[in-house]
């Protein structure tokens, strides 16, 4: 995994609320069996038309937003557990996804995978998609060792699980921590089953 | 102080606690299937970790799976790609399979209950939301993802912390033609889809200790629907005899020890909740969903709402479906009958007794996918084939099918399905399909019709 201590660049807006992981890589997409190549197909029904034309109204494929900052609508990223949602995402460039909710599943899988979810209150949602769609230029600074958020609209501060947090900035993850443990684990076992 | 159900199993199973971290859980059953294993798999093969505890592991093929010709080879090769690796992996590991033309196959969620692999007080995983529907043993089951999948391979535990727990009360009497399909869907529809986020629910109420377990598991397998990591449902004599006797369930006098353990899985009674709703069975009427996410549903004699925003808008626009709007009359040219939440031997009998002596309507493609193949051989030894096939409905084999359309089963675009699964996210039933969530009895009775009717009438 790669180390995350803090991030400044543009963003993305994509207001839509209640994104499923459907929409972030549908299920027709799931068939590879690793994880490489699933950021070209994310959010596949969005950015392309039936015919496989280009949907040029849709925000990844307008060309004045641009970076790995992503904003979205309340309640990214439920539906089904399927950590292809996060590979996707990552594979496509994104570092960071910003809405005021995040489904459960969705955001331990981005975590794994070193991918951050922002969570910031709807009016600062609301404020920084206005920002960045009347200035798609607007930096957007995320510092995950202070916990924070800023850009022209202000500073807002950001949760993140303290275990979780040590893991992205140092870049490692809980299968190397697990086995660190394995002879507790084996003490349970035998003293439990 | 006083615990819950969740707590007491939870509690259970804790082998450690990181200061001011997560927990390490210790995982009883590993559930895996095609779709979410291969990269958890190809992960630990290169970081040369060996898997754990393969003995704890069962893996089905369900997904991809199609429901006709099972005996013959897969033709979509990417599908056929994927269960290639799923056997090779189990083999190279030791791990117990049950592949497709098995005896035990069939949906993940389906099997294990019906194998005694779920039992009370157990804590499950597996590379799918709805594993939550096992909770309705009162056993902690909930989705994982994949690097989860590889954490319980390398390891049989993961770093978790504890959910908050919260509890839904339904009391009173059930009105008839109410399926416990309903009652999951009218909890959704007043809670709405992320009331449970960070949760784990607990059922409770003389609704839930009057279900069978297969209606337990309906309603725990829709937990996920409300945004919850699972449900859960006390244990008790149904549920210990549902176990007793399955292949895998303890025997003799280790169920009975198993039994006194078991009983003693019931939340204290002043056990606290981070938080609490009760509804009254009285108010549950057959439900359908207008909208595409289960949250949104009405009862059938109710009309769409009207809600002024963005989604919502968006939302009935991929339905095309009006504010204010009634569905009953609406044509309806598919049907399913399947999926995790409604594919058990009571849902196919419900569907069965409602049509026998009916035809489907000539519009109507009614599929019928049993959720395994223990279920496939109930529908044929109780003669339930017989009136599916007179009247017209397609059965076909064992699988996650129509679901979530991985395989052929697709709803073409543009049209209305009636169906027992439990998402109606765009394009879940196939690209452009339009789902409206249903219990097995409105499905049939769509099916018979050729549109959706108030059901309640026909039975007074
Ligand atoms: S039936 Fe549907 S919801 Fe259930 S496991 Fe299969 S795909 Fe998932």
């Amino acid at each position: 995994m790669e180390k995350f201590v803090k991030l400044v660049d543009t963003a993305i807006p994509l207001s839509t609320e209640n994104i499923d992981t459907d929409q972030i890589i549908p299920a027709r997409f799931l068939k590879a069996t690793d994880k490489k190549g699933f950021g070209d197909n994310v959010f596949r029904d969005w950015r392309f038309h039936k015919d496989g034309t280009v949907n040029q109204d849709f925000v990844l494929n307008d060309e004045r937003f641009k970076g790995s900052i992503l904003v979205a609508g309340d309640n990214f990223g439920c539906g089904s557990s399927r950590e292809h949602a996060a590979w996707a995402l990552v594979g496509y460039g994104f570092k960071v996804i910003v809405s005021s909710f995040f489904a459960d599943i969705f955001k331990g899988n981005a975590l794994n995978n070193g991918l951050l979810p922002v969570q910031v209150s709807e009016e600062y949602l609301k404020s920084l998609l206005n920002l960045i769609q009347t200035n798609p230029k607007t930096r957007v600074t995320i510092d995950l060792e202070n916990q924070f958020i800023s850009s022209e609209i202000g500073k807002a501060a950001f949760e993140i699980d303290p275990y979780k947090k040590l893991c992205m900035i140092n870049g490692y993850d809980d299968i190397d921590f697990l086995i660190s443990k394995k002879e507790k684990i084996t003490a349970f076992e035998a003293e439990n089953y | 102080m006083r615990k819950t159900l969740f707590d007491k199993v939870w509690d259970a199973h804790v082998v450690d606690t990181i200061e001011n971290g997560p927990q390490i859980l210790y995982i009883d059953k590993h559930l895996i299937h095609e779709v979410t294993s291969p990269q958890a798999f190809a992960e630990l093969e290169e970081r040369n970790i060996p898997i754990a505890r393969p003995d704890k592991i069962v893996a089905t093929a369900d997904h991809n799976t199609p429901t006709i010709n099972q005996h013959l080879p897969i033709k979509d090769e990417l599908s056929r790609k994927q269960l290639e690796q799923l056997t090779a992996n189990c083999e190279k590991n030791n791990i117990t399979l049950y592949g497709l033309g098995h005896e035990n196959n069939g949906i993940v969620h389906v099997i294990a209950p019906e194998l005694g692999i779920t039992q009370p007080g157990m804590t499950m995983v597996c590379g799918d939301s709805h594993t939550s529907t096992h909770g309705a043993f009162g056993t902690i089951a909930f989705g994982i993802g994949t690097s989860q999948v590889a954490q319980v391979f390398a390891s049989q535990c993961l770093l978790l912390r504890k959910p908050k727990k919260m509890r839904v009360n339904v009391n009173g009497k059930l009105n008839k033609g109410v399926l416990p399909k309903d009652v999951i869907l009218y909890i959704i529809s007043k809670l709405g889809t992320n009331s449970g986020t960070g949760y784990f629910c607990e059922y409770a109420g003389n609704v839930f200790e009057e279900m069978s377990m297969e209606g337990r598991m309906t309603v725990c397998n829709m937990s996920i629907e409300m945004g919850a990591r699972g449900g859960m449902i006390a244990p008790d004599e149904t549920t210990f005899e549902y176990v007793n006797g399955k292949e895998f369930a303890p025997k003799g006098d280790d169920f009975d020890e198993k039994v006194a353990y078991w009983k003693t899985l019931v939340t204290d009674n002043d056990a606290v909740f981070d938080k609490e709703y009760s509804f009254d069975a009285i108010d549950i009427k057959p439900m359908l969903t207008y909208g595409t996410n289960p949250g949104m549903g009405i009862n059938v004699t109710e009309n769409i709402p009207s809600e002024n925003s963005e989604s919502f808008e968006k939302s009935l626009n991929y339905m095309n479906f009006k504010k204010g709007e009634s569905l009953i009359d609406k044509q309806i040219n598919y049907v399913f009958i399947g999926s995790c939440t409604n594919s058990r031997i009571e849902d196919f009998r419900v569907a069965a007794n409602y049509i026998q002596g009916k035809q489907k309507a000539q519009n109507v493609n009614a599929w019928l996918v049993p959720g395994s193949q223990k279920v496939a051989k109930q529908i044929q030894e109780e003669g339930l084939q017989t009136i599916f096939e007179s009247a017209g409905f397609e059965l076909r084999e064992p699988g996650c099918s129509a679901c979530l359309a991985m395989n052929d089963d697709k709803i073409p675009e543009g049209e209305y399905c009636v169906s027992t699964s439990n998402r109606n996210f765009e394009g879940r039933q196939g690209q452009g399909a339009r789902t409206i969530l249903a219990s097995p009895l409105m499905a049939a009775a769509t099916a018979v019709e050729g549109k959706i009717i108030d059901i309640t009438k026909n039975l007074n």
